[in-house]
């Protein structure tokens, strides 16, 4: 089954793309790339991109990490906004934009609060959805936004960390840290009680009680300021659940990328989240000679033993070399194919070089769009 | 031995999809040639070593998992964070049994969400326990640790632990934990190697994830250049190919002797794919040179044509062995 990526850029039901899969297939290239084609095909798009390679983000005309979308120029149709996803600035925003500026101040310079918005493990994750919520409750301006998710350890993460760090924040530790006499008075009971006397001690010894100091006053300033951590973080499960949102996995006919590429497939559709489909970089596209492999190689063979057709032979090799990747992609492939038939793919060509600019990132475009691909 | 004499510690980055599990995997492999034991260590919880030597998932215990020439072997754990911890608070204050109670409620994974920096120093400190035991005359030492870790992107930071804790804590026993990390981590008995592929992105972060360990004052290793193709075409073929100048009519009258039919569609995909290849070939010719400016040993390693398995493995490391490193010769 292929993947017709058109249909899903200018149904304009469609508002969100996220873009998924493992470190280094061509994700964030990927989602500028369908960004610039939904835009040029009249909708009004905003990118919203992790951590581009700097050539990436030049191509787009992004120089600063601002937090801001950013138009790109030289889009005749419809309209193209770009921007770098800054956590520290936006998880900083949402403090401000939920608390009095002298209680902001006070969340803003708890030395806790520091560390969380910028070095947390989930927070880039949480950070990137909560800018995407953002980002679509503004829907005066873009009528599609494609985000790309974040390098995480696994691509599932994405999915899971916002929740994490919502459960975290709201969860009962932070709340009995924050207030151990009433914690060990009631509802835990007297063995947690103890357990949390230990707990803290513990605690202490590791991180030392300056810490536990700056937690409880971060809890307690995040309190009484705005809604829980983790209902944020559901409203944003449902948007990206919701018909309007189009899952794009990306990945490269090897092994290891194609197994995670299963991994979110099967979690999707277990959340009964919305999958577009599954775009397979880097593919070695061979055109058809209706030549074997083998008839191929002996042809090389026969011209290198008579010295005089060694550029022949060279090219032959050539040949031979890619119809022999080519096979061993569409294996592997086919074995994805076999496990899940009802997910569209689209294959796309293995690219000599890197974008550097538009017109490269449209060339991905047309490719990841195009339903006639010898592979 | 040819290569980081000094070192017992080799820690393996790369850029995702370059191969550094199996990078690491070959190089504790070869480094295990000559009656060597070795550990290979993995810190993700992603499972790759199990997956790359098709065993069942491994626990938080060293395992012996290969066999290399000469008596050497191959042991591999995958570290955990929650068991690492258990381990620490074992080791400095007897508090396992209050420990375990403690991760059964989820606090583990609280304590290690407060302090990101907590959980690279567990992680790391495991890796420096190991290598310590040798110094200690331990019946469980390795000659040689291998450390699978974080992606280019973070290493820097994963690795510089003092730095991570020291807004944590200034003082205090995960201090002198991180320091006595550090004395391993910085040292010449460590070797930080990056593993990267002949395209301009990964190369690049190679670059600057060179420059990052630099800076903070962190052993660099070699690089490992990883799934390299040899060129078809010879030097002054592609460069006829480049410019559209190789000889169509000659291609055709060969393509005769070669008991092939010739036609002007097999011809035209045969100069495509030509052009196509020298702009690749050129491409990485490029990037390999960006890399050796960089003075650093480098190690290129093929793309092997049956993928990844044990097998595979065995060939990498003796590839290794011929670049002279370990003692396999």
């Amino acid at each position: 089954m292929t993947l017709d990526i058109d249909v899903i850029l200018t149904d304009p039901t469609k508002h969100i793309i996220v873009c998924t899969g493992a470190g280094g297939v061509g994700k964030t290239t990927t989602a500028a790339a369908l960004g610039l084609r939904a835009a040029e095909l009249g909708r009004n798009v905003c990118v919203l991109t992790i951590d581009p390679a700097r050539r990436l983000a030049q191509a787009m005309g992004l120089t600063e990490l601002d937090n801001t979308p950013r138009p790109v120029p030289g889009i005749p149709n419809g309209s193209l906004s770009a921007m770098m996803l800054d956590m520290k600035r936006t998880f900083d925003e949402v403090v401000e934009s939920h608390s009095d500026p002298e209680r902001a101040q006070q969340i803003l310079s708890n030395p806790f609060y520091q560390a969380l918005s910028s070095s947390f493990a989930g927070t880039q994750e949480y950070m990137a959805m909560e800018k995407l919520g953002q980002l679509r409750a503004d829907d005066s301006q873009w009528d599609l936004i494609v985000v790309d998710t974040p390098p995480s350890r696994n691509a599932l993460d994405f999915l899971d960390a916002p929740a994490r760090l919502g459960s975290f924040l709201d969860g009962r530790f932070i709340r009995i840290l924050t207030a151990p006499a009433r914690g060990a008075g009631r509802g835990i009971g007297r063995i947690a009680a103890l357990g949390f006397g230990i707990f803290t001690n513990v605690l202490s010894k590791l991180l030392g009680a300056q810490v536990l100091a700056d937690v409880g006053n971060f809890v307690a300033a995040i309190d009484t300021t705005f809604g829980g951590f983790r209902e944020r973080a559901d409203a944003t499960y449902a948007l990206l659940k919701d018909s309007g949102t189009a899952f794009i996995v990306v990945a490269v006919p090897e092994r290891d990328a194609l197994r995670e590429a299963a991994y979110f497939v099967e979690r999707l559709n277990q959340d009964e989240m919305p999958l577009g489909g599954l775009i397979l970089n880097r593919v070695q596209e061979v055109p058809e000679t209706g030549l074997t492999h083998d008839q191929v190689m002996a042809a090389a063979q026969k011209l290198t033993a008579d010295t005089t057709g060694t550029l022949t032979a060279a090219l032959l090799g050539l040949h031979a070399e890619r119809m022999e990747i080519k096979g061993r992609q569409k294996h592997l492939a086919s074995r994805f194919t076999a496990a899940h038939p009802s997910v569209p793919v689209q294959p796309v060509p293995a690219m000599t070089q890197d974008v550097h600019d538009l017109e490269g990132l449209r060339e991905i475009g047309a490719a990841l769009a195009n339903q006639e691909i010898s592979w | 031995m040819q290569y980081w004499p000094e070192v017992t510690l080799h820690v393996v980055s790369g850029k995702g999809g370059t191969g550094k599990t199996t990078i690491a995997a070959a190089l504790a492999i070869t480094l295990a040639k000559g009656g060597h034991r070795t550990l290979l260590m993995e810190v993700e919880g992603r499972q790759g070593i199990a997956q790359l030597f098709d065993t069942p998932p491994l626990p938080y215990e060293e395992r012996k998992i290969a066999v290399a020439a000469g008596g050497g072997e191959v042991w591999a754990l995958a570290v955990d964070t929650e068991d690492a911890l258990l381990d620490y608070l074992e080791m400095f204050y007897k508090l396992r049994r209050a420990g375990s109670a403690l991760s059964k409620m989820g606090a583990v994974d609280f304590a290690t969400t407060i302090a990101p920096g907590l959980r690279d120093v567990l992680l790391t400190g495991k890796a420096c326990e190991v290598v310590k035991r040798k110094e200690k005359k331990q019946d469980n030492a390795y000659d040689f640790v291998i450390l699978d870790a974080p992606p280019t992107g973070r290493i820097a930071r994963f690795l510089n632990v003092n730095s991570e804790v020291s807004g944590l804590a200034k003082v205090g026993p995960i201090k002198s934990h991180a320091d006595s990390v550090m004395s391993v981590i910085a040292s010449e008995q460590t070797a930080i190697h990056l593993v990267t592929l002949l395209e301009e992105m990964p190369v690049q972060e190679t670059l600057d994830g060179v420059a990052e360990l630099e800076q903070a004052d962190l052993p660099v290793g070699g690089i490992f250049v990883n799934m390299t193709r040899p060129p078809q075409l010879n030097t002054q073929q592609r460069a006829l190919a480049v410019t559209g100048q190789l000889p169509a009519t000659q291609i055709e009258t060969e393509i005769a002797r070669s008991g092939l039919t010739p036609s002007k569609k097999l011809v035209d995909v045969l100069l495509a794919e030509a052009s196509d290849h020298a702009e690749r070939v050129d491409l990485e010719v490029n990037e390999l040179q960006r890399l050796t400016e960089q003075g650093l040993p480098l190690f290129v390693l093929p793309l092997l044509p049956g993928g990844i398995d044990l097998g595979a493995l065995y060939e990498l490391a003796a590839i290794m062995t011929a670049h002279g490193i370990g003692e396999g010769q």
